[in-house]
């Protein structure tokens, strides 16, 4: 059914049941960490996906693999947001919650809307569950609920009466609950199943019965539905408005990953991707470790350290060298990367960034390693940061990263985060002819008098990137000052000068070759917003709605955090105002005050969570005194 | 190429434009000497050489060596060796360390590149001393060394190299001494020829912070009866009158005389092949003044390389499904299709 915006705001009646048409629909699932909530999740947002709709979703699980059952700390959710029309976050505010027991009644309810949806397995709400979650009273009977929507199901015993009749073991039985509410959430929504059942069948293709369990969960889920007196309603969430074309649901790391691999193909080069496990880096590991056959080599080096070493030996020898870590990592790699500065050879270091300091919350996201990244190490040490604004974005950028990394013979930082990691967005598949080459050149003569000088520079500054095996350009590199041209060590004093700036100006000298800052909105105005990394999406949300609240208020998101677009503090001029939301203390606030001498209002939210669209309409509201 | 096309090279060949800094009397000088004379003897082209190390004095060395060279970061050296062969097999990567950069700051890699059997050669300089911070103690410092930061002796155990390449698990283990130069150039060359993660300690004299440490080998009076020759499948004889031998007297070595009702066939018979290391180790353990202290190749075994794995399985990977290609990657998943026709949802209200 193709929706108009009237038809979308008229409930629509039929005489069977009642079916309500929504613009948008946030919808979460909660249970233990063994309830399988994630795969309840990605399942409804692949169904959503597929039946055209927008989506955005947020995985939210414990840094425990499995805190004890029924405990606050295991308790593991997954937030989908689905649309007829374009959306950039996963939701505000929970339309519908479904807990599977009381410890994730209890941690999620505060995100349920007034009026919104509650459906929980009325059977996991025992006294020994109630305790551990530390209710004193049933929350179902103490009319503590009365704001939402209660709807009670006995999930484990109606799942139990449904595959009563296969011969499985009880714990096998009720490891489909989550299809069986799975199947009621689709009903409630007017999802397909066909995805799902399709999923099923595949990965219990060597096992029938298990199989047909869940085939037959799912089913009774969604005939349950139609017999529930608690909600005589369906909600009906009209396909997206989404220019053709092929579309996969991707999270940042799986475009991270995606792209690097593309990277390698389109320089014609070996992906040498080395990494030591870290939340929330080690999916990008685990993709690639499956890509052999793409050409990648993963090494799972014994520390963060030799992880970054074996890419830049990688490099060294003129294959792509990449790292991936989280900021602990980042902090172990700092001398290595330092010396990538120092050598100039490319590396790209990608770090989804998660809360700190120290081990922080591992699972948590945050954006507060943006100075790190350009600071964090000894001497003057630059280097390029690029920062993706989606997780869709993350492919196309850490393409750049790795176009950047070599023609410009640097290391350059990619911050990701756990919240563009985990999260998921339709992504418009490519056409692989369409994507740029990285073009490539080694040297293979000397280039000067029959000699070869490493650290000749082009035009840009840029020194060749001389492999070894080559004859005749035999030379020594390393982290001591290099005299200019010959790269031979020096303790010359203007020499050092001279390096350090020329060092510099190489880098900045990227900034004549990348797009320039551009506003959503209005050229001038009362206010700009300016973002960086994963908080885009809440942002856009937010300044569209002001916008059409009449505001002046326009947005810019900066992916190029070094060097930055040549007019951002024009940009920035143009502006009485200037809002700079992060999730951290204020990194980019202090940067472009510091650079640009403009004056930055920060929103900063440091807790462990992605902002709300509300909050940052919020800010604009009380800086436009609306 | 051909073995035949290859240029001769000799030493000098080998050696850069850049002046050598090492104090004068340096044992860091004759392995250098003898470094390039084996590489002149290898009939390696040049540029497939790299020197790759860490910080410290031995780890000038690539600047001295007209081959690729890249010094780094101190203690690491093995990590970019390690990712430098694994991009390329064809390249020879010799890994020059000491014994503060190789087993204080960098023990780590060192370990896990010997027990990945990266194709790599790890020379490491064994001075017992900091030479180039000017002089504190080292992981190999003797007990009770006198330095600027253990003036009252240093109270740290000290690690034996040759007992840490073997726990790693390391194919190919050998030691020499700085000043017996055939046998350095030998050694060198053995670890050149060997496949795998090859591991030389050699005993070097640090002439200004920690001078003779090692006379006891090296001088020509008393070295005959402190350091004992390891031949391959050879007894373990050893004194200046070769009248010398180690027996094994239940699981420890002992020192006994020949003649005296002990006779060549009581000895331990030399045998770097074995698939165990437990003899190797218990050679390992033997120090001056007990025991003579053994030098010559501990182990040399057979053992696939890391980047022979590593490299095989993207053949394998590949012969099995054919080359990955990037439209059936970004297909594997789920996915839809938006027509024309169907692209005209609503406008955002709200």
């Amino acid at each position: 059914m193709s929706a108009t915006a009237e038809a979308m705001t008229k409930a629509s009646l039929s005489k069977q049941r009642h079916i309500e048409e929504r613009p948008e629909v946030v919808v979460r699932f909660a249970g233990d960490s063994g309830d399988g909530m994630q795969l309840a999740g990605t399942q409804f947002s692949n169904a959503s996906a597929v039946f055209g709709n927008d989506i955005s979703t947020l995985p939210d699980f414990p840094a425990e693999i499995r805190a004890p059952a029924g405990s606050l700390a295991g308790v593991s959710g997954y937030q989908i947001h689905f649309s007829s029309y374009d959306i950039y976050t996963p939701g505000d505010r929970v339309n519908a919650l479904v807990a599977m027991n009381p410890a994730a009644l209890k941690t999620n309810i505060k995100d349920l809307e007034e009026g919104g949806i509650l459906i929980v397995n009325s059977d996991a709400f025992t006294t020994s569950d109630l305790q551990k979650a530390g209710y004193k009273t049933n929350p179902l009977e103490d009319g503590s609920l009365k704001k939402y929507r209660l709807v009670a199901v006995p999930i484990t015993k109606l799942n139990r009466e449904a595959l009563s009749d296969l011969k499985l073991s009880p714990r096998e039985v009720d490891r489909c609950r989550n299809f069986f509410v799975l199947g009621l959430v689709y009903w409630l929504y007017e999802r397909p199943l066909e995805p799902t059942l399709r999923w099923i069948k595949e990965k219990f293709a060597r096992n029938p019965a298990v199989m047909e369990a869940n085939i037959r969960a799912l089913k009774a889920g969604y005939s349950y539905g139609e017999t529930l007196e608690e909600l005589p309603v369906q909600y009906r969430v009209p396909k997206a408005k989404i220019a053709p074309g092929r579309y996969r649901k991707i999270t940042g790391n799986e475009a991270t990953a995606l792209g690097l691999v593309t990277a390698g193909q389109l320089a014609g080069k070996t992906l040498v991707y080395c990494s030591y496990p870290i939340t929330p880096a080690s999916d990008i590991l685990h993709t690639l470790a499956e890509m052999r056959r793409y050409g990648v080599v993963t090494i799972q080096a014994e520390d963060e350290i030799a992880a970054i070493g074996a890419a830049i030996g990688a490099s060294f020898g003129g294959a792509l060298g990449v790292t991936g870590t989280s900021g602990p990592g980042v902090c172990l790699k700092s001398e290595a990367i330092n010396l990538a500065v120092m050598a100039e050879l490319p590396v790209v270091i990608i770090d989804v960034q998660r809360a700190g300091p120290s081990t922080g919350m591992p699972t948590k996201t945050e954006q507060a390693d943006l100075l790190q990244a350009l600071f964090g190490r000894n001497g003057e040490s630059p280097v390029v940061v690029l920062a993706p604004a989606s997780p869709a974005e993350c492919f196309t950028l850490i393409i750049e990263a790795i176009r950047l990394a070599v023609s410009y013979m640097t290391p350059v930082f990619f911050m990701s985060d756990g919240y563009l990691a985990n999260s998921a967005e339709p992504w418009p598949i490519p056409k692989v002819e369409e994507l740029p080459k990285i073009e490539i050149k080694h040297p293979t003569e000397p280039n000067e008098d029959g000699q070869f000088m490493p650290y000749k520079r082009d035009h840009r500054l840029v020194r060749p990137w001389a492999l070894p095996g080559t004859p005749g350009l035999e030379h020594r590199i390393g982290g001591l000052e290099k005299e200019d041209v010959t790269g031979n060590v020096s303790y010359d004093p203007l020499n050092h000068e001279h390096m350090v700036r020329t060092r510099a100006q190489k880098v900045a000298n990227i900034a004549d070759e990348i797009p320039p800052l551009s506003v959503l909105g209005p050229e001038t105005g009362d206010l700009l917003v300016i973002s960086w990394g994963s908080t885009y999406g809440a942002i856009v949300a937010a300044v569209e709605r002001a916008q059409r609240k009449g505001l002046s208020v326009a947005c810019a998101q900066l992916r190029y955090l070094n060097p930055m677009p040549k007019n951002t503090g024009e940009v920035l001029r143009r502006y009485k105002r200037v809002l700079v939301p992060e999730l951290n203390l204020g990194h980019l606030r202090l940067l472009l005050q510091g650079r640009y001498l403009v004056e930055c209002v920060g929103l900063n939210k440091v807790q462990g969570r992605p902002f709300l669209v509300s909050e940052i309409e919020e800010k604009i509201h009380q800086l436009l005194q609306v | 190429m051909p073995a035949a096309t290859l240029p001769t090279l000799t030493p000098k060949d080998f050696a850069s434009d850049q002046d050598v800094r090492w104090c004068p009397g340096c044992g860091d000088y004759s392995i250098l000497a003898q470094m390039k004379k084996v590489c002149a003897s290898l009939g390696i082209p040049r540029e497939k050489f790299v020197f790759i190390s860490g910080i410290g004095c031995s780890s000038r060395f690539p600047y001295y060596m007209n081959t690729y060279g890249f010094h780094t970061i101190h203690g690491r050296a093995p990590t970019f060796a390690t990712g430098l062969k694994v991009a390329r097999p064809d390249l020879l990567v010799w890994v020059i360390t000491g014994d503060g950069d190789g087993l204080s700051i960098g023990g780590n890699h060192l370990l896990h590149a010997l027990r990945r059997n990266v194709d790599i050669k790890i020379v490491l300089f064994n001075n017992e001393i900091y030479g180039l911070t000017k002089g504190q103690y080292s992981p190999t410092s003797r007990l009770g060394t006198r330095t600027k930061s253990s003036p009252l002796g240093s109270i740290e155990n000290p690690i034996r190299p040759i007992t840490i390449a073997l726990a790693a698990e390391a194919t190919f283990v050998a030691r020499t001494i700085d000043v017996d130069v055939n046998h350095l150039t030998e050694t060198l060359r053995r670890a050149a020829f060997h496949k795998g993660s090859a591991f030389v300690e050699v005993y070097q004299n640090c002439k200004v912070f920690n001078d003779g440490v090692f006379e006891y080998t090296t001088d020509k009076e008393v070295k005959s009866e402190n350091v004992l020759y390891l031949e391959q499948g050879k007894p373990l004889i050893f004194g200046k009158n070769r009248d010398k031998g180690i027996r094994l007297n239940g699981l420890e070595p002992e020192v006994v005389e020949l003649g005296k009702g002990v006779s060549v066939d009581d000895l331990i018979i030399h045998d770097e092949k074995a698939a165990e290391p437990t003899l190797a180790f218990v050679l390992s353990r033997m120090y001056h003044p007990q025991f003579p202290e053994p030098v010559g190749v501990f182990r040399a075994i057979e053992r696939p390389t890391f980047e022979d794995l590593l490299n095989r399985q993207v053949e394998d990977a590949i012969k099995a499904k054919g080359r990955g290609k990037l439209e059936e990657l970004f297909q594997s998943e789920d996915i839809w299709v938006v027509e024309e026709a169907e692209a005209n949802g609503p406008a955002a209200l709200d």
